[in-house]
């Protein structure tokens, strides 16, 4: 064997332990190793949701044809034969593992199948409509209300506030004690009804077709200010009732008391000490809400008629489209799960102790 | 009985003690004059007087140790002082005045700006008294942004960043450690980093409340001996809260003895150990181990006296051993021995008279 051989053999094997080392390095860090247990997590709910369909006997696609042939008045004659060739264009004439199988393929390709009840629209289109509309609403509401529910939960927690502000806010949480969509309704009748300030229902007024245009923005915005507002009001007080308890947790720690002995100012106490410390389980409280806003708020969606996911939730499960039905909640589940993967791998950020460590 | 001698009660080597007692610290110069300072709880069944009437004075450059039980008041005194105390405490009574100015009745921006400054804490437990989500020297550097004058522009960061290495290295750390969070030092070094922020302003007056609780002692005496060394560096006083009167007496000059939120025994430490006056004094240094001498390990019989609605009379006249009628009727007050020595005993009645 030559030097040259052999030079070339040795750098080929310290490039491959060199690879393999990658390989588990990358592997053993805790981000790959949270996004493993996030796809795991994600592949264990989907086949729940598989399987439960079909334990509960039902054939979605007979029950549509029946409602169908009752709205038509129509005689029900060759039903079962109708229902044989569609459970063929659904593939539900399948064995049970050749329909999991297709299923967990049109999973990885993020397709969701076609919706039974608004066939032949395809459950991805129907799901990302309406999901847009929730977000919109729902994810700015829930990081509105996370502010300023926290930011009134803090103040209401601090000894050194001004006695005033205990006579504002604590009203303002009871307010919180009222159901969401016996708020809404409240807020329909007087502001929307008898007021007549904004639209009674809808994400936009009904004759216009939705455009990038400033008045179709300003339409859209005052059809989302009162669904907002019932959901805000709700969740501002479970905010603040949490910051507060954690608020007054923290006075009894050494930390405040040292912090007060070093002269420092009552506004840094406040934001650097007390509030600091106390974020730390909010911020949990957060991440997890951000993950469940995809399933929207389905009782306030419905008393506003807001095309949200949570409308869409109610016509499919009162349609029984199962595959409707499917897609949203696999939606829920990845949003849950991605809340949970995006808080473990920030968590560390914001809480020193929580160390990561290596295996 | 024989009373165990002071040299009895110290726990480390000669040359320790050396390092500790360079001496002449102490001045003729008032540092803190502390006159019927009472801090009061109000509680729903009735005023719980944690701290009763306390007299003292700290010379400049004095150690002075407050001692007694748990439930005793040092702390509550220390704490009153800095005016820390929280509702329902609150200071009922007394002055307190430090280089020249009444703690008690300065403005709560004043006071807040005397802290750190002037008057600064080392506190009980370092363990937790370090904020776990902010790095080491943002903690040392909190304390000296809020204490800048309006007037006066804000130190650069590289000015804070030259003050904080310099800190940490004269209480014995590593200059590194101030990029670390407190949860990865270890107590004694989270105790040193409290001593850093405690003379990062250079105050004429540390209290330390307890110190050295939880730690082993090796690094009790490190602490002791680098809390030593920084008192003369900046030639303020020390007042030592503890309870554990081996180290007070090594590192202490004057020591206070505490009991049922009053004062009952001050005087230069080697004489009360040596001849102490007040009977709970008397019981408290014969419960000290000894090394010459093997004996039941001995303790005070019965137990302190609720803080609620004490009787007339000494508050130790239920569990002391010389107690006599009088006892039980008047409320004994602090008599001047001379030598710098003071108790609250009528057993001195006579002696203090003449």
């Amino acid at each position: 064997m030559t030097e040259q051989t052999q030079a070339v053999e040795n750098s080929s094997t310290s490039t491959g332990t060199q690879i393999i080392r990658i390989i588990s390095g990358v592997l053993g860090h805790f981000v790959v190793k949270r996004f493993l247990f996030f796809l795991f997590v994600v592949w264990l709910a989907s086949t729940v949701i598989f399987i439960i369909p079909r334990l509960s006997g039902q054939d979605p696609v007979k029950e549509k044809l029946l409602l169908e042939a009752q709205r038509g008045g129509a005689m029900q004659t060759g039903l079962d034969a109708m229902a044989k060739s569609y459970q063929k264009r659904f593939g539900l004439d399948q064995p049970m593992w050749t329909q999991y199988l297709n299923f967990l393929k049109d999973l990885v390709k993020l397709d969701l199948g076609v919706s039974i009840a608004f066939f032949p629209r395809t459950v991805n289109d129907i799901v990302f409509e309406s999901l847009m509309w929730t977000l919109g609403l729902m994810g700015t509401v829930t990081i509105l209300a996370f502010i300023l529910g926290t930011l009134a939960g803090a103040i209401l927690g601090w000894p050194r506030k001004p006695g005033w502000l205990q006579y504002i806010f604590m009203p303002l949480l009871t307010l919180s004690a009222i159901p969401q969509y016996l708020l809404a309704m409240i807020l329909i009748f007087v502001i929307a009804f008898q007021l007549e300030w904004l639209p009674l229902f809808g994400g936009y007024a009904p004759a216009t077709v939705p455009t990038l245009t400033f008045e179709f923005a300003v339409d859209v915005i005052r059809h989302a200010i009162l669904p907002a507002f019932a959901i805000i009001f709700s969740a501002i007080g479970f905010w603040a009732i949490g910051m507060r308890g954690m608020m007054i947790n923290t006075q009894g720690e050494d930390y405040m008391i040292q912090a007060d002995a070093k002269g420092l100012k009552g506004s840094r106490i406040f934001m650097r000490y007390a509030v600091r410390n106390a974020l730390l389980p909010q911020v949990t409280g957060l991440a997890l809400v951000l993950g469940t806003i995809v399933t929207g708020q389905v009782l306030v969606e419905r008393v506003f008629s807001y095309p949200g996911i949570g409308d869409i939730l109610f016509q499919a499960i009162r349609l029984s489209d199962f595959f409707v039905i499917r897609g949203i909640v696999i939606i829920i589940i990845l949003g849950i799960a991605g809340a949970t993967f995006l808080l473990d791998v920030l968590y560390p950020l914001l809480d020193p102790r929580i160390k990561v460590r290596k295996s | 009985m024989v009373q165990p001698t002071i040299e009895e009660t110290r726990l480390s080597t000669e040359q320790a003690i050396q390092t500790y007692r360079t001496g002449a610290r102490i001045t003729d110069v008032d540092a803190l004059v502390v006159d019927g300072f009472s801090v009061y709880y109000e509680t729903d069944s009735g005023t719980v007087k944690a701290c009763d009437d306390v007299t003292f004075t700290l010379k400049q450059g004095e150690r002075f140790a407050l001692v007694g039980e748990s439930g005793s008041g040092k702390t509550t005194l220390a704490m009153g002082l800095m005016r820390l105390t929280r509702p329902p405490g609150h200071i009922a009574s007394g002055s307190a005045i430090l280089n020249g100015r009444d703690l008690t009745t300065l403005s709560d921006e004043e006071m807040r700006k005397t802290r750190l400054s002037e008057l600064a804490l080392v506190p009980q437990g370092a363990m937790n008294s370090l904020n776990p989500v902010m790095r080491i020297g943002r903690q040392i550097i909190d304390g000296i942004l809020d204490h800048v004058d309006e007037d006066d522009k804000s130190p650069t960061k590289d000015e804070l960043d030259e003050t904080v290495r310099d800190l940490l290295t004269r209480v014995g750390l590593r200059p590194g450690v101030a990029r670390l969070f407190p949860h990865e030092l270890s107590g004694g070094m989270k105790q040193r980093v409290a001593m850093a922020i405690g003379i990062s302003l250079r105050p004429r007056l540390i209290v330390a409340d307890e110190p050295t609780s939880a730690l082993d002692v090796v690094v009790q005496r490190q602490i002791m001996q680098t809390l030593g060394r920084l008192q003369e560096g900046l030639d303020a006083s020390i007042m030592l809260v503890g309870h554990d009167m081996g180290l007070v007496a090594q590192f202490a000059d004057t020591i206070g003895v505490m009991y049922a939120g009053k004062l009952v025994e001050i005087g230069p430490v080697e004489e009360v150990f040596s001849d102490p006056k007040h009977p709970y004094t008397k019981l408290l240094i014969r419960s000290l181990p000894s090394l010459q001498e093997k004996r039941e390990f001995l303790g005070i019989p019965g137990l302190p006296p609720q803080l609620i609605d004490l009787p007339v009379g000494c508050a130790f006249a239920d569990r002391c051993p010389s107690v006599f009628a009088k006892c039980r009727e008047v409320t004994p007050q602090t008599q001047d021995l001379g030598g710098r020595r003071e108790t609250a005993c009528h057993l001195y009645d006579e002696e203090a008279k003449s």
